[in-house]
């Protein structure tokens, strides 16, 4: 696979995105939120985690106008992967790639812990790799994590088998106190109408080496390298 | 007022005035929307309780931004900040956003 990571001024997962994404043996490529352009042939771009601008005005805002945002857009539109972990998701709100805001957690506090996710549907080009109902390990560490959009908006990503993972406790129950910033529906992560664009408040690269205490993340990476040998399988067929 | 609109393809018409730039100063608040729980307020709301003002309820937080704006008139003005508040200061998915202009005293340009 080859693979951009995009980094803005205050990304703080971007070394540990690019780790996690280049222990498949993929080529990974650093992406500066200045530049104009993007190595030809990618095929997943990811927006790690961080405080991109200090998370001032809200978290996302302002990096989602960077020149680097464009690349990501177009990128999008022709049908590449693009994966948005914590802040990363909020800045694909915000660039209206996907439905929804992250707002201050309903603690009012940073949660920083391991939490239990469910997979809610397996179908897709990020969930390949494991199955539904599946309970995955991964950590979180937002303050604003708290999903929400208007109820058409949730009705629709809920027919339309939209959303990926909810936080649920140890045995799969998708209860409230599993929930740790008050997400809507207990969401944790969504995709696109697409299917190639998916963002997450877990950090599936926290989650990728038997000595961060979790490997669950690297179903994300698998799922994704799946995706796209399949594609280059039926591309030379 | 001569007002002259110039369309160009692909863009946002560019208005020409030939009134002299005033300068205003935008208030703007931008708060969650109503439909979407404030937990902040919440918190706020139950220390004022605790502080024995139980009259005081439905409590909101939410930003304000203060800006200069230069423009002809205080039409024009309103709709430059409205098209930022839209853009960039407000996510109309979560927030709403109020404007209150304000013609500055000191007028910068032209004055």
């Amino acid at each position: 696979m080859k693979i951009g990571v995009v980094s803005f001024p205050g990304s703080n997962c971007d070394a540990d995105a690019r780790f996690a994404s280049a222990l498949d043996g993929s080529t990974v490529h650093a992406l500066w939120h200045k530049d104009t352009e993007v190595p030809s042939g990618l095929d997943l771009i990811i927006l790690p985690g961080g405080f991109s601008y200090g998370d001032y005005l809200r978290t996302g805002a302002i990096a989602r106008f960077s020149p680097m945002m464009s690349e990501v857009v177009k990128h999008a539109k022709r049908g590449g992967l693009v994966l948005g972990i914590c802040n990363g998701f909020q800045i694909l709100t915000e660039a209206g790639l996907l439905p929804g805001a992250l707002i201050r957690n309903a603690s009012l506090s940073f949660v920083c812990k391991t939490v239990h996710l469910k997979v809610e549907n397996d179908s897709t080009a990020f969930t390949s790799a494991t199955s539904k109902g599946a309970i995955l390990a991964i950590p979180i560490a937002h303050g604003d994590g708290r999903y929400t959009a208007p109820d058409d908006v949730l009705h629709q990503l809920e027919q339309e088998n939209q959303i990926v993972y909810r936080y649920c406790d140890a045995n799969g129950g998708i209860v409230e106190s599993a929930n740790p910033n008050g997400s809507l529906r207990n969401i944790a992560g969504i995709i696109n109408e697409g299917g190639n664009v998916m963002g997450l408040m877990p950090h599936p690269e926290r989650a990728s080496d038997v000595l961060l205490g979790s490997v669950d993340g690297l179903t994300v990476f698998a799922s994704m390298a799946a995706h796209v040998g399949a594609h280059a399988t039926a591309a030379v067929a | 007022m001569m007002t002259m609109t110039i369309h160009s393809k692909n863009r946002t018409p560019i208005r020409l005035y030939s009134k002299p730039m005033k300068t205003y100063t935008a208030h703007i608040t931008v708060s969650l929307r109503k439909a979407i729980l404030d937990v902040q307020g919440k918190t706020v709301e139950h220390a004022l309780h605790s502080l024995h003002m139980p009259a005081l309820g439905n409590v909101r937080i939410g930003k304000h931004v203060e800006l200069d704006v230069q423009a002809p008139d205080e039409e024009r003005a309103l709709e430059l900040v409205t098209d930022a508040c839209k853009k960039l200061l407000a996510n109309p998915v979560m927030e709403d956003f109020h404007v209150r202009l304000e013609e500055s005293q000191t007028n910068g340009v032209g004055a």
